[in-house]
Parts: C-alpha cells; structure tokens; sequence
C-alpha cells in the first residue's frame, strides 16, 4: 500500500512546468499511466509523459463517502484503501492490468457491470485538478455531492482520452461495499433475455450485473441479506456459487468470450433494442445497453446498423487504428469538439489524435 | 424593497425589435408592452428586477432557432427561461436583451416504457413527469422543492437537486439526452438514448450551465422504478451536532437512505406553525432518514438505523405510521421556504454545500454571524449530501436590511468554500453569487471558464454576465473586501 500524502508522490508543479515547455515548443505528449490501456483510442505519438510518479490517497472520508486520490495512484490501491472501510468504487472501473492508475481509468471513462445500476464514472466524478494546455493547474468541482458552481469540467475530462487537459486529481463519490451479493442464470435466446433484463429493470428488484452470452443470462443482485433472498426468489433461476469470479471475468474481460485476438467492437444502443442484425459473436451486458462484438463485417455496415438502433459504435481493441475508432459525430457536435480542444489545448500538445484525427 | 435597475426606456429599440421578431413568430408569440413584460422582470430572486427588451414565447423548435439566428446576426444577447422559479436570477432579464420563455414547450412527447426514459420538452413541469409515468409504477427521480411548479428544462439548467440526491443523485445523473439550439440558430443533438455517447461529455457540460451554451428545447430522462417500500423516521436532537454526527453515523452502517434531511429549532418551528406536522418544537434539530427499497431490505434497515439513532443520542423518534403520515411528516419540510416567509416580511435562501463533519462549526458561525448582523435564521439542511440552505429573515422595508442581509449570505457562502464546500449546490451561481466565484476560484480557472463559454458562444450573446464573473469584477470584489462593509463604489451596480 502506498502511503497517503508523501510529498515526493507531488509531483503537480513538475508536471505543470513539463506542459509548459510542451507548449512552448509544440511538443505532442503522449499522456500515460500504467499503460493498461494503451490499446484504446486511435494511435497517436508523443513524447510520453509518465503520470505514476503522482500517486498517493490525498484524503478519504468514509462517513462523507468522498475519496480524493492522485491520478497516478494505482487502482489496486486505491480499491483496498476502500475495502479496508467497507466501500468501493461504485461504476467498478476496469482494471485491464496490474499497472492500471486512476487517471488512465478516468480519463478512458471505463465502468463495469454496475454501470446502467449504479452509475457511470463520469457519474461519481465529484471534482478533478487538471493541467490545461498553457500547464495551468485547475481544480474543478470539489469534495462534496452537490456543487454547481461553474461549468462541470471535472466531468468533462471523463472518457476525453487525455485530450482537453492532464488529470492530476480526482475526487469521487463511493459507495459501501454491498451486504450480501448473488448470481442467477437462465437459458433463454437474446432477444427474450433483452427483454427480460429491462422488464426486471423497471421493478423494484435490486440488480447489480447483467450479462448474457451464448444462450445464457446472469444476473447479479445486491443489498442486505434479507434483500437478496428476496431478490433471487422474485427472480428464479439458478443459483451459482461462482458469481464473484464470474463478473470479474466479464469486468477485465477475461471472460472465455474475450479470449482470441480478434478485433473487438464495443456497441453501445438503448438498452432494450433487440438484437442487431450483424453478424457475429455477441456478448451483451449492462441490461442490453453495452454489447460486444466480434465479426467480419465492415465498418459501414456496422456503424449504419447501430446508428440505426439509437446507438454508437467503438473499434474497442484491434483493427485499424489510423482510421476513426470511434463513432463519428455530426457536424454541429464536431465544430464543438474542435472548439473545445482549442479552448484548453490550443497548442494541441495533448494525445493528438486519440479521440479523433481532429482533436 | 425591490432593487430595480432603471434604464432610460429604449422604445425605439423595442418596437423595431418586436416587429423583427414577428417575421417568424405570431403576434401574440412576440410581447413588447412594457405591462405585458412585467411578469417577465424577475425569476425567484425577486430582489432582482429588471425589464427584458422582448419577450417572445415560441412554441416549435423552428421558431427558437429563427429567434436565435436573428439574434445572433444582430448581436443581440438572449436570455431563456423556464418557470421562473430558480432562486440565483439565472433568468435574469437584460435590459437590452430578448427574453425567451420556453413555457410553451410543455408536452411529454414520448414514453418508452420498456428503456424507462421519456422525451418531453423543456417546459414540462417537473412532477409532471412523475405523474405520467406513476402508473406503470416508475418516477423522475430528482425532486427540488419546487417540483410542483418548475420545468424541467430549468432544471438541466441549474443541475437541480432535491431530497433524494445521495441515492438517486442529480439531474445530471437522471437524463440522457438534450436537443439544444446554439447561438446560431443551429439544432445539436447532445447524448444519446444510449447509456453514453460519442465524444467529449457535453451532457453533463451542458447541465448547470445557466443557460449560457445554448437553448435547451427537448430532454430526454431515465426513469426509475418507484420503490416497492418507503419507510421515513423522524429523530429529535438536543444538539445540532449530535443530529449531524447520527448521519455520519448512519453512512457508516453501509446503508445510503433515500433520503436524509435536518432543520434546526426555528425552521421546525416555522414549518410546524405552517403544517402541524406533529414535529417536536423543542428539539434543538429534527432529522428526518427515509429508507426505501424491497420491504425485505427497509425491515433490515430500519432496525439498524433505529439503534444507531439511539446511539447517537435522540431524545425523540418517531416511524411514519403510514403513508399518509410519510407525506405529513415530508409536508414541512418541503415547505420550509414558504414556512419561513411567515417568520418574516421577507427572507433570503442560502445555497452552500459543505462538507457534512463541519456542520456543527458552520451553524455555530452562522448563529454567531446572524447575531452580528442583527438577523434571525432558519436552517434546513440536505443533511445525506451537505447541501445547508440558511434562510435569513429580514425586513426590505427597513432601509438597509436587504444590503445586510445579502452580505451576511455572502459571508456564509464564502464559510462554506473555507471549510471545503462550495458557494452553490443546487441553486446556481446566476446573478447572485458571482461575485462569491471570486472566492472560489483563481484567475485562471475564471479563464478556463471564460474559454469554454467562448467555444459555444464567441460572441457573449447567452446570458451574458450570469455565472461566471469577469476577471475585473473580481478585481474590484477583492478591492471592497479590503474596505469591509464600506462600499467603495456605491452607485456602482452589483448585481
């Protein structure tokens, strides 16, 4: 475990003057942690500059339920700090690797299989200390649940792959770890457990992970013992015992579904949309709303059939990455995209290019 | 007394500004009559008032984006409005601005049951939403006070809060999508009727951002299940401090209530005057925890919490009987503002979040402070999220109250940033607390601000001179802070 608040894990004015001479010099960075995530985002070079060294749970307060962390600070830390009180982090980032750092996790905007119940982790994002493009340090948001003072740029930064500014603190929301938790399965086809998933949804039943993969639906509720007994008979199928390693699976994606090196796509529509007409290998979570896919199908193909459903689609890991991997925006969204960057990066020293060529 | 900027009458201005705007608009969508803008000159804060130029009342998307156009080409700033309701004057007319009201855009366009979201326009009431949705057992989750009377589109524009924010969180966690109309006239769709979308997160830029990136002229919100049980308890306290450490206490036995909410010894005794809500006026706080779930998992809870409120040293606990004694017992409290305006000719509601440990302190100063200033206060207190909403009574009819009593919110509100909080956790910073954002943040970071709102709006034409201060008017806040109470420039308008 690291230990909290040693001046030598600062490392913020170092960073600070690191972006200044970057700018100065027009100098693309390559914004890194651990480097877990390294696959993710369109390819994009730059004199890498190493975040880990700015580490270390800056305060946490469990009866606040607040936690500010650097972000170089390991997820595995940061996750047994958390546990040692009973809590955790509630949109269970995906860790990817051992190395994987709060900032990397942020700045991806990853959430596990609480997401569509519990939240997302731009949603427990409570405030965030940044570095602009003119290496100006910012904090944004703060340390308490409700702040609307400004423009909410600390949720900004989440999911933004680096681009708009370096994340060097994070304040979160946490939640206690759950009394008691339990997995179920079903067989069913995917259309019927779609609708399943969603019809449970909207009951008052309290689940915590969906999954369903060739033929077979999990699912996972949480809360006070009674709750879950509850839970599990309102639901019926069959109880497993192997349920944590079960979502950890699906979580670091080390799920057998996960296991080749095909290109992945990560297919994000409204949650009860039926099944697209791609073809395929689906895995589909997050009561319908995330899907996984791999398949031959073309990029056009792919893009237009999800589009059509409500939804957007991610070249998740492999492929061509000099192309866009992510959805292309419309005109109008893009025009702001670009004015964004410029209204934080203008010298655009930031992962050039990882969100989208123009960024 | 109400403070009215008076403005040499640009009548020339209005008229041929009204008959522009009536290229695209109806007639009567278009007011130009100084009587028929009254209405319009103030939102909540109505020792704000202020005459808008126009007032137009477009009811299609079409006529919002024509508005803005022409506004846009003539460089003419717009300032857009909801219900009316919001207590920073975000809504806050210019005298040589056009006011939008968004109040005809008030159909629940669509319902899907099975993705449980809804598509509505801005102009829809918030518990309207609830209401059309109750009967397949599902609910909008986030609850302002105001619920009954303001929009939903106004609501994304303040990120408004409510009673139930610790569990079921904010606006921004409740909607997935805005069409919003830019300063040109231009129709962007923001989010997606999927969990996330593409890109930088513009949903939650957008939401509490007072209106100044653009128009919001359709939402689309998650809808939640209503819970199959709610439970409320209502402990008494001989001690602010002690009601404040029961939360805590709560917290940490792993059970987030649905809600948790605290009043001190005059907002009970106001809101009891007002509702006969059976509340115990001696007790120095009430806090009220409502635990909400499966009924298996409120029977578990609720004997927890109980011990832990004997624990922490209740003198009094009551369980709502049933539900009709739930909603009496929630009665008061969500009527604790009007409650307050019968202690007094006036009050003033403060909007700061802190941290929730240093609640004891912070009443202390307050109590401290409103001695000092002459001035009695009522405290309610969104005790799960640290959300304090001081209401200072006060007399506008005695010269000089008004003056005092906002100085005193100001000192409140700058307590708050020195403990850790924060100047505004649901109202919005409007016109009202600007100046406090110099206290809250740097130069730089004003500038960060300044850039982004430039991204959206290079022209300034949204709301301009809400929320965001200028780097000179904070120069000049940090020059009357030196001169304590002595205003340097009096005839200056600070707004």
């Amino acid at each position: 475990m690291q230990p909290a608040l040693n001046p030598d894990n600062n490392i913020d004015k170092q960073i600070s003057l690191a972006v200044k001479q970057a700018a100065v010099e027009r100098i693309p960075l390559r914004l890194r942690g651990g480097d877990t995530k390294a696959f993710y985002g369109r390819a994009s070079e730059g004199q890498p500059l190493d975040l880990r060294g700015h580490n270390g749970v800056v305060s946490y307060e469990p009866l606040e339920l607040v936690v500010t962390a650097r972000a170089g600070t390991l997820l595995v830390d940061l996750e047994s700090d958390l546990a040692e009180q009973g809590q955790m982090l509630g949109f269970e980032p995906p860790h990817f690797g051992d190395g994987a750092t709060l900032g990397g996790a942020i700045a991806c905007g990853f959430s596990g299989p609480r997401r569509p119940y519990a939240g997302s982790a731009r949603d427990f994002v409570l405030g965030a200390r940044i570095i602009n493009g003119h290496g100006e340090l910012l904090r944004f948001g703060g340390q308490v649940m409700k702040n609307v003072a400004g423009y909410d740029i600390s949720r900004l930064t989440v999911g933004a792959m680096g681009t708009l500014g370096v994340i060097v603190e994070v304040s979160m929301k946490v939640l206690p770890v759950p009394a008691r938790e339990a997995t179920v399965r079903f067989s069913m086809p995917a259309a019927q457990a779609i609708g399943q998933m969603n019809e449970w949804a909207g009951q008052p039943i309290p689940i915590s992970g969906t999954c369903y993969h060739d033929g077979t639906l999990h699912v996972r509720v949480s809360g006070s013992a009674k709750g879950v007994d509850a839970a599990i008979i309102k639901l019926g199928g069959e109880l497993i015992d192997e349920g944590a390693a079960f979502w950890h699976g699906v979580k670091e994606q080390r799920h057998s579904f996960f296991a080749d090196n095909q290109a992945q796509w990560r297919i994000s529509v409204p949650q009860a949309a039926p099944p697209l007409p791609i073809e395929g290998e689906w895995l589909i979570e997050w009561g319908g709303g995330q899907r996984w896919l791999k398949t031959d199908a073309p990029t056009d193909v792919i893009r237009k059939q999800v589009e059509a459903a409500g939804g957007h689609a991610t070249l998740f890991r492999g492929g061509d990455r000099s192309e866009e991997v992510f959805h292309p925006l419309t005109p109008g969204l893009s025009n702001l995209h670009r004015n964004l960057k410029n209204a934080f990066d203008p010298q655009r020293i930031f992962n050039p290019g990882r969100l989208y060529r123009d960024l | 007394m109400a403070r009215t900027a008076e403005h040499a009458l640009v009548g020339s201005d209005r008229d041929a500004l009204g008959r522009a705007l009536r290229q695209w608009l109806p007639d009567a969508a278009v007011l130009d009559q100084i009587e028929q803008l009254r209405p319009y000159e103030c939102d909540g804060l109505s020792a704000y008032r202020r005459l808008p130029l126009v007032v137009v009342l477009p009811d299609t998307v079409e006529q919002v984006q024509a508005v803005m156009r022409y506004c846009a080409s003539q460089r003419i700033p717009v300032v857009a409005r909801g219900a009316g309701t919001g207590l920073s004057g975000g809504a806050l007319p210019l005298e040589n601005g056009v006011l939008l009201s968004l109040a005809k855009f008030n159909r629940i366009l669509d319902v899907d049951l099975l993705n449980r979201t809804a598509r509505v326009q801005p102009g829809v009431r918030n518990l309207a939403i609830s209401e059309a949705v109750s009967a397949p057992g599902l609910y909008y989750a986030p609850d302002p006070s105001s619920q009954i009377a303001c929009s939903i589109g106004g609501n994304v524009a303040e990120n408004a809060g409510g009673l139930h924010c610790l569990k079921y969180g904010l606006t921004v966690h409740n909607i997935l999508k805005l069409e919003v109309v830019t300063v040109e006239g231009d129709l962007v769709t923001i989010g997606a009727d999927s969990l996330d979308a593409p890109g930088y997160d513009l949903l939650a830029l957008m939401t509490g951002s007072e209106g100044m990136l653009g128009i919001i002229v359709e939402i689309t919100v998650r809808l939640l299940p209503k819970p199959a049980s709610a439970k409320l308890m209502m402990a008494s306290f001989d001690d602010v401090e002690k009601a404040g450490n029961a939360v805590g206490n709560i917290i940490a036995t792993g059970i987030i209530p649905g809600g948790l909410e605290m009043m001190d010894n005059l907002a009970t005794r106001a809101t009891e005057d007002f509702v006969h809500a059976g509340y115990d006026i001696d007790a120095a706080a009430i806090l009220f925890c409502e635990l909400d779930g499966t009924p298996e998992e409120v029977s578990d809870d609720i004997e927890r919490v109980k011990n832990v409120l004997e624990q922490s040293g209740c003198t009094d606990m009551r369980i709502a009987k049933d539900e009709a004694e739930r909603q009496l017992f929630w009665s008061g409290r969500k009527a604790a503002f009007p409650a307050a305006g019968r202690l007094s000719p006036d009050y003033y509601c403060i909007d700061g979040t802190i941290p929730r440990k240093q609640i004891g302190y912070v009443l202390t100063r307050i109590a401290e402070m409103g001695q000092e200033y002459g001035l009695r206060i009522a405290n309610v207190f969104h005790a799960g999220d640290g959300n304090l909403h001081p209401l200072i009574l006060y007399d506008g009819n005695q010269p000089g109250e008004l003056e005092r009593t906002e100085e005193l919110g100001g000192k409140i509100l700058e307590l708050s940033v020195e403990v850790g909080g924060t100047i505004t956790g649901e109202h919005g910073v409007g016109v009202e607390k600007i100046n406090q954002m110099c206290v809250q943040f740097d130069k730089s970071e004003l500038s960060q601000f300044h850039a982004l709102k430039a991204a959206f709006d290079p022209n300034n034409l949204l709301n301009p001179g809400k929320a965001v201060p200028t780097l000179s008017r904070c120069a000049e806040f940090g020059a009357m802070h030196v001169h304590k109470g002595e205003l340097k420039f009096p005839d200056l308008e600070r707004f």
